[in-house]
């Protein structure tokens, strides 16, 4: 048994024209410590697929197994990082990741609580902006607070939806790299949804290919064979990075709209 | 990003340990060893260290005490904390003090100034027409300078009433004083049935309190006590309420209809069923309290006017919340009561005190014709009364009453929009 799986993972929704079938027969199994990203083109329900994990929607068919527990609704052993960060506007930084810390440590002390959530904000380094609320804060900035509050669960698995989507190329770049950075001390299971082909290649040990919708499925597997800890000049100069990278836009490209018979 | 900080940085830095686990983990197991505690930053995180400087505060980490700051006076955050309060008008002076482009200040203060004075010299001049022309065979609207003398009356009369009151607590002061003396001496000489009667009659004399009459500023503390009291239940039935309404779509439906229903009731319909109510759960204390009867039956019908706004308010604000902070509700596992009032409340809080601030104004009109007929001892009594002896200057002190009416209601206004603004988030823009 692996340490997740989605075992016939679908969603349906009821319409007046009858049922609309967003994802089906959606199988996938990860191990501890993996770093997997879904790609796919906007729209065909890789998003659903990461919600339905998160329990935020539910689940039509199927099931998701979790460190051998079926998943039942939402809670903080999953880490949810959402596109927009989702701070809450009339909370200090330190007062968001907070939030979450005294949810899951209720067994520990208050200096305890407020040190782990000290660290993870000077992690992502927000040390010295902690105690401004999001609207003094950049969007580059509040993302930086939406992964220290998802980190600082201390997860069993981190659920990324399209975190950096909305922001600039540079910006992307920097958080990137913080949340590789993180990720690296901690080797969190973690799942990430993107439509960034390069960064898919720059985090992943594995990249999901998702077919389009209606009824969208896994279309392909490929593995990046990069050592870890990354250099990204580095990695970008070896062939096997525009290997990667054409193996996925084709996919992207020529084919998404159908999905295969049989899954490898 | 000077060098120096950096090191600051990398100092507080390492004193942190990577600290728990959630419950989930088991206990022996750490994700990160004792090796990258060792060394939380090399080379290729320079960025962590950088970020943490541009930032313009010193580094807050637990242990090191932020600078202490110099105080200078700085105009524009004056005039900003100015328009917080809803004392905008007074933001260009701040700015002038603060020699930030006079010559713009000035002109704003002139044109804030200059323009109010001229619709009330306007309004004046009206009056000045009316008092001329208005007039019946028993009444006439007084003229400005008839209601500027009838003002006068209104102050000589408080303070005469005030010295009154003094003097009659003076003389009973020294009979209890002369009282006392006498029981002294009665017990000394060993009289003990002549002390006990003196010194019962002592506490007689103290149980005694002024009987006056109460004057115009007595009546503006009243109302103000009867609407803090109406506004205050009013709230606290409407705030949990709305909160419902808002949560439960069933709650709404349910209450929905009644709320529409009494919306548009008037005080004056609502008084007689708010007098059975209070007469019957209320027993009249002793005059001299300040807690009346009346007090209570006009603060009900404040609470049955005014809880109407904050209650739709509040419901709307609940249901409109977003629902991406609900989803952090959600992912967390928040509790129902965590929930509520780490979510759901400050996020409707604005929308509350929208409703807040419409209720108060509602229940300060509701209180004046509430006091007419409750006969409690407010401004709504006074403009009765003074309507009542139906003379040239009993109207002119009506006119200083509506003044005061509209004055105390702009200045509840004011507290609420202080409230308000208190508590309005900016919204994030992505």
């Amino acid at each position: 048994m692996s340490y997740f799986e989605c075992i016939h993972l679908g969603k349906t929704y009821k319409t007046p024209k009858g049922d609309a079938v967003i994802v089906e027969d959606f199988n996938l199994k990860i191990d501890e410590g993996e770093f997997v990203c879904i790609i796919g083109h906007s729209g065909c329900g890789k998003s659903t697929v990461l919600s339905m994990v998160a329990g935020l929607n539910e689940i039509s068919d199927g099931t998701v197994v979790l460190g051998e527990r079926e998943i039942n609704g939402a809670g903080p052993d999953r880490g949810v990082v959402f596109q927009a960060p989702c701070l809450l506007p009339w909370m200090t930084a330190y007062e968001n990741v907070m939030l979450g810390v005294d949810q899951v440590y209720y067994h520990a002390s208050k200096p305890e609580r407020r040190q782990v959530a000290t660290y993870y904000l000077t992690m992502v380094g927000l040390a010295g902006s902690m105690h401004k609320r999001p609207d003094e804060l950049s969007g580059g900035m509040r993302q930086r607070v939406g992964l220290a509050r998802a980190f600082a669960l201390s997860p069993r698995m981190l659920l990324l939806d399209e975190p950096f989507g909305m922001l600039d190329k540079l910006t992307k770049f920097e958080l990137q790299q913080v949340l590789l950075d993180l990720w690296n001390r901690e080797r969190l299971t973690a799942m990430m949804v993107t439509h960034d082909v390069d960064e898919a290649i720059y985090l992943a040990d594995r990249i999901i290919m998702m077919t389009n919708g209606p009824a969208a499925g896994i279309g392909d597997i490929l593995s990046i064979k990069f050592n870890r800890p990354r250099d990204r000049s580095e990695i970008m100069n070896t062939e096997l990075y525009y290997e990667y990278r054409d193996h996925l836009i084709t996919f992207l490209e020529e084919r998404s709209a159908h999905r295969p018979t049989k899954v490898a | 990003m000077g060098g120096s900080q950096s090191t600051t940085s990398i100092a507080s830095l390492s004193v942190l340990n990577k600290p728990l686990l959630g419950p989930w983990h088991s206990g022996t197991q750490a994700l990160c060893g004792p090796e990258c505690r060792d060394k939380p930053f090399d080379q290729t995180n320079n960025y962590f260290i950088m970020n943490s400087t541009t930032a313009s505060s010193p580094t807050t980490v637990e242990g090191l005490h932020p600078a202490k700051k110099k105080f200078t006076y700085n105009p524009n955050q004056v005039a900003h904390t100015l328009d917080k309060l809803g004392l905008g008008y007074f933001s260009p002076i701040a700015r002038l003090i603060g020699r930030d482009e006079p010559s713009k200040q000035v002109k704003a203060i002139t044109q804030n100034t200059l323009l109010p004075v001229l619709a009330f010299i306007i309004v004046l001049l009206a009056w000045q027409y009316c008092a001329g022309t208005v007039k019946t065979d028993s009444q006439k609207i007084p003229s400005p300078a008839e209601t500027w003398v009838a003002w006068k009356d209104m102050l000589a009369f408080s303070a005469a009433e005030k010295s009154k009151e003094k003097d009659y607590y003076q003389s009973l002061n020294e009979r209890v004083a002369n009282y006392k003396t006498m029981a002294f001496q009665a017990r000394d000489s060993g009289n003990v049935s002549r002390a006990e009667s003196i010194e019962k009659r002592i506490s007689k004399e103290n149980a005694k309190v002024y009987q006056g009459t109460t004057t115009f500023f007595d009546q503006i503390g009243i109302s103000i006590l009867t609407i803090a009291v109406g506004f205050l239940i009013a709230t606290l039935i409407a705030v949990p309420l709305g909160i419902l309404c808002g949560l439960s779509p069933l709650v709404n439906t349910a209450l929905n209809p009644l709320i529409q229903l009494f919306k548009p009731v008037s005080p004056l319909a609502w008084f007689p069923i708010v007098f059975v109510f209070t007469t019957w759960g209320i027993d009249q204390p002793p005059a001299a309290s300040i807690w009346q009867r009346a007090l209570f039956t006009s603060a009900g019908v404040v609470t049955l006017c005014s809880l109407w706004p904050t209650l739709v308010n509040t419901a709307v604000g609940v249901a409109a919340i977003d629902k991406d902070h609900l989803n952090v509700a959600k992912a967390l596992k928040l509790g129902w009561f965590k929930r509520i009032w780490k979510i759901v409340l400050p996020s409707s809080l604005p929308l509350i005190f929208t409703g807040l601030r419409v209720s108060i104004g509602v229940g300060w009109m509701v209180l004046v014709a509430a006091d007419m007929m409750s006969q409690n001892q407010g401004l709504g009594k006074f403009v009765w009364d003074m309507y009542q002896n139906g003379d040239t200057a009993s109207t002119a002190q009506i006119i200083i009453a509506v003044l005061f009416i509209g004055a105390i209601g702009f200045m509840l206004d004011r507290i609420m929009l202080v409230f308000q603004r208190l508590v309005t988030y900016e919204e994030q823009s992505i």
